[in-house]
């Protein structure tokens, strides 16, 4: 039977592993007891959580998986699943955006869900912005939460400082981004792969730090509050006062009002990202990050700039996390460096890895999944990363370029065809 | 030709390569090398494995910096670029150097027409206003882009991959894949085509179309083209202009009959002692 003899193999080995994992987690619970803490053996918790382990894997090796041909069985169905969104890019998108032009005045939309939209937008935003940077031009920016609060300090400093409104500090606040885009650009132009990812991630770090101790500009950890909030040309959200939205139009105020304005600028802004995003692939600089992303050498071997086709990745990906961080000033109404950590960096890059890079729907997907699922599960708050982890898994195994994995090419004589990502290269970081 | 006529490499060179020395550390990988291709000649750069070929191509294309030496390209209209002072995509973008490499080098997840377009990437980049006024699309970008895909069209029909068009680069068998990498240097408008063994891993008919390829290429393009080849059959056939290369230095430079019956070359290619040299040289002439 050696059909049997190796399922007895696996089946102990993944009890073996089991037992590892469960000595350190349930082997002892300390227990408060009068006299201070004692130490609590529950060894009969990890006898069952190894012979679970061990017969549930044998009886998969055994009935389940000859049957299904190994785990490949649940991949197709996934991969059936996520096929059509590929070729669904035609209505799927402009579907979405109906859906989001609604959303304000759909039966089950209230205040939670509003914020939890404009947050899931930020996202969707910030994902398209960093898709430039990683998707398009293939270089591994793991800082990128940098500009993000490049731009949300510039609103806030520039805004309290001077005065000046939410509409004129918008664009300032991109080009500031944009500008340190290029300064951390020029550095890492010659570094590859981990080396690149590693600069990047420094240099966010860097950013973050500088804003805690930089204490007589940024008020350091204390971080600025009282940030002006937009206006509606002019008019503002306040329930008392002479140029009130309410007052003008005559309605009765309410807080909603400012929630759903703020929805609508954030969907606007991450629609032009998009539509700035999509026309720029089909523009030389677009095609040239491609290139530059699929072989380096060759770019060059043709007269591609590549050091100026670099610092355009970055300085545009840099300037719509700028846009998105004075947004997120402005709707918080107070920002401090920690609203700026690595894990945010983490978070939008999972978004743009889990999409598919280079895919534009694919991401917005990807946000809305895991900022949104991230909130559904606020109650299992202690399983919530678990389950974060489970998806990642998943997604690794079964779509490993990501929901949308393949590529539209940006021009055609004929008809377009997808181009597999077992062709499209991942760029050198 | 008979001798003692002068030839195009003498009398009008596109390329003159003085005193080029490569050294990568200690060691030398190209020693004094001297040479110049002539304008609308197919010259060939020919030698044992190690030789140098691949360097010289490199310090040519500008991805090394020669150690010592003077590379200079005159240009049709009279103006000249001293290579070894240029930036790589300068030389490329300014000089018009084109060239193709030993092991391929396309944008394999993009498509056919997408890579000939990014070869023109300069020209639609100006006609773009360095994209803003691509970005708000006026119309200017769209006609140049137009006739980029007019030329790269083009190409394609000249190569014989017209209907592979749409698909991906990456999926193209080899041999077309060989053709597509010419046709994208060719779509930069060159005055220098560099091939970096153009035929290596064709087929006996597909490295016939290769000739015929280039030579109307030759023909109908007045461009100059440079080659680094192992197939002696294209060598001896299509080129106008042989350079021998061993160990770095340049052993044998004159016509392919010049060079076939060169005693130094057939001793670095066949490995004879000095003194067989006489025997294999009859052997071959026989």
């Amino acid at each position: 039977m050696p059909r049997l003899l190796d399922a007895l193999k696996d089946a102990g080995i993944a009890g073996l592993i089991a037992l590892g994992l469960a000595i350190p987690i349930w082997s002892h619970l300390t227990v408060q007891k009068p006299g201070g803490l004692v130490l609590e053996q529950r060894w009969w918790l990890v006898a069952i959580a190894v012979a679970t382990v061990f017969a549930g894997r044998l009886v998969l090796n055994l009935f389940w998986w000859p049957r299904r041909g190994a785990a490949a069985g649940l991949g197709r169905q996934v991969a059936r699943i996520a096929a059509p969104l590929a070729g669904a890019e035609k209505w799927l998108g402009p579907a979405l955006i109906g859906l989001a032009i609604l959303m304000p005045f759909l039966p089950f939309s209230n205040r939670y869900i509003m914020d939890l939209a404009i947050l899931v937008l930020t996202y969707v935003m910030l994902g398209w912005g960093l898709n430039v940077v990683v998707g398009l031009a293939g270089l591994l920016d793991l800082g990128y939460v940098a500009f993000y609060a490049v731009g949300a300090y510039s609103y806030a400093l520039i805004a309290t400082t001077f005065g000046l409104s939410f509409w004129v500090c918008l664009p300032l606040a991109g080009l500031f981004a944009a500008t340190w885009g290029v300064i951390l650009g020029f550095p890492v132009l010659r570094l590859r792969g981990d080396y690149l990812a590693i600069v990047t991630l420094a240099f966010g770090e860097i950013i973050r730090i500088i804003l805690i101790n930089w204490y007589d500009l940024t008020n350091g950890p204390d971080g600025i509050t009282g940030i002006p909030r937009p206006s509606f040309f002019g008019l503002e959200f306040k329930r008392f006062g002479d140029n009130t939205f309410a007052g003008f139009f005559g309605l009765e105020y309410s807080p909603i009002q400012r929630i759903i304005f703020l929805y609508y600028v954030i969907l606007v802004l991450a629609l032009i990202t998009n539509i700035v995003t999509v026309r720029l692939r089909r523009l030389p600089v677009g095609r040239a990050w491609e290139a530059l992303r699929e072989d380096e050498i060759a770019c060059r071997s043709l007269g591609i700039n590549t050091t100026s086709t670099k610092l355009t990745a970055f300085a545009i990906g840099a300037m719509f996390g700028g846009f998105a961080g004075s947004f997120f000033a402005t709707r918080q109404g107070f920002i401090s460096p920690e609203s700026f950590t690595f894990i945010e960096s983490a978070i939008i890059l999972a978004i743009v890895v889990l999409g598919g890079m280079g895919s534009q729907i694919g991401i917005a997907i990807a946000a809305v999944v895991m900022i949104g699922g991230f909130e559904l599960f606020r109650e299992l708050e202690l399983y919530r990363m678990l389950i974060f982890g489970l998806a990642m898994v998943g997604i690794m195994v079964w779509k490993p370029r990501g929901l949308v994995s393949s590529r539209a090419p940006t021009i055609a004589i004929g008809k377009r065809k997808a181009i597999s990502s077992d062709l499209v290269g991942e760029g050198h970081g | 030709m008979s001798e003692g006529e002068t030839r195009a490499w003498e009398r009008a060179p596109v390329l003159t390569v003085e005193h080029l020395t490569m050294r990568f550390g200690g060691l030398v990988a190209v020693h004094d090398l001297s040479f110049t291709a002539g304008r609308g000649d197919i010259t060939a750069l020919i030698g044992p494995n190690g030789a140098g070929k691949t360097t010289v191509f490199n310090c040519i294309t500008g991805f090394y910096k020669p150690s010592e030496g003077m590379i200079t390209l005159a240009h049709p209209d009279g103006s000249t670029f001293l290579l070894e002072r240029l930036d790589d995509y300068r030389i490329a973008s300014k000089a018009h150097v084109a060239r193709t490499f030993q092991n391929i080098r396309l944008f394999s997840g993009m498509s056919v027409l997408e890579n000939l377009l990014v070869a023109q990437h300069n020209r639609l980049m100006r006609a773009s206003g360095f994209t803003f006024a691509g970005i708000i699309g006026l119309g200017t970008f769209r006609r140049a882009e137009e006739k980029a895909v007019e030329l790269a069209k083009y190409w394609l029909e000249r190569t014989g991959l017209l209907e592979r068009a749409d698909d991906a680069a990456g999926d193209l068998p080899y041999g077309d894949q060989r053709r597509l990498e010419i046709a994208r240097a060719m779509c930069t408008q060159p005055v220098l085509l560099c091939l970096d063994e153009p035929a290596a891993g064709l087929n006996p008919r597909e490295s016939h179309e290769l000739n015929q390829l280039l030579l109307s290429i030759r023909e109908s393009e007045n461009i100059s083209i440079l080659l680094i080849e192992h197939d002696m059959g294209v060598v001896m056939e299509i080129s106008d202009h042989i350079i021998v290369l061993d160990y770095g230095e340049k052993i044998a430079d004159g016509t392919p009959q010049q060079v076939r019956t060169d005693p130094a070359v057939i001793a670095a290619y066949l490995g004879v002692e000095d003194e067989e040299v006489e025997a294999v040289e009859k052997e071959i002439l026989q």
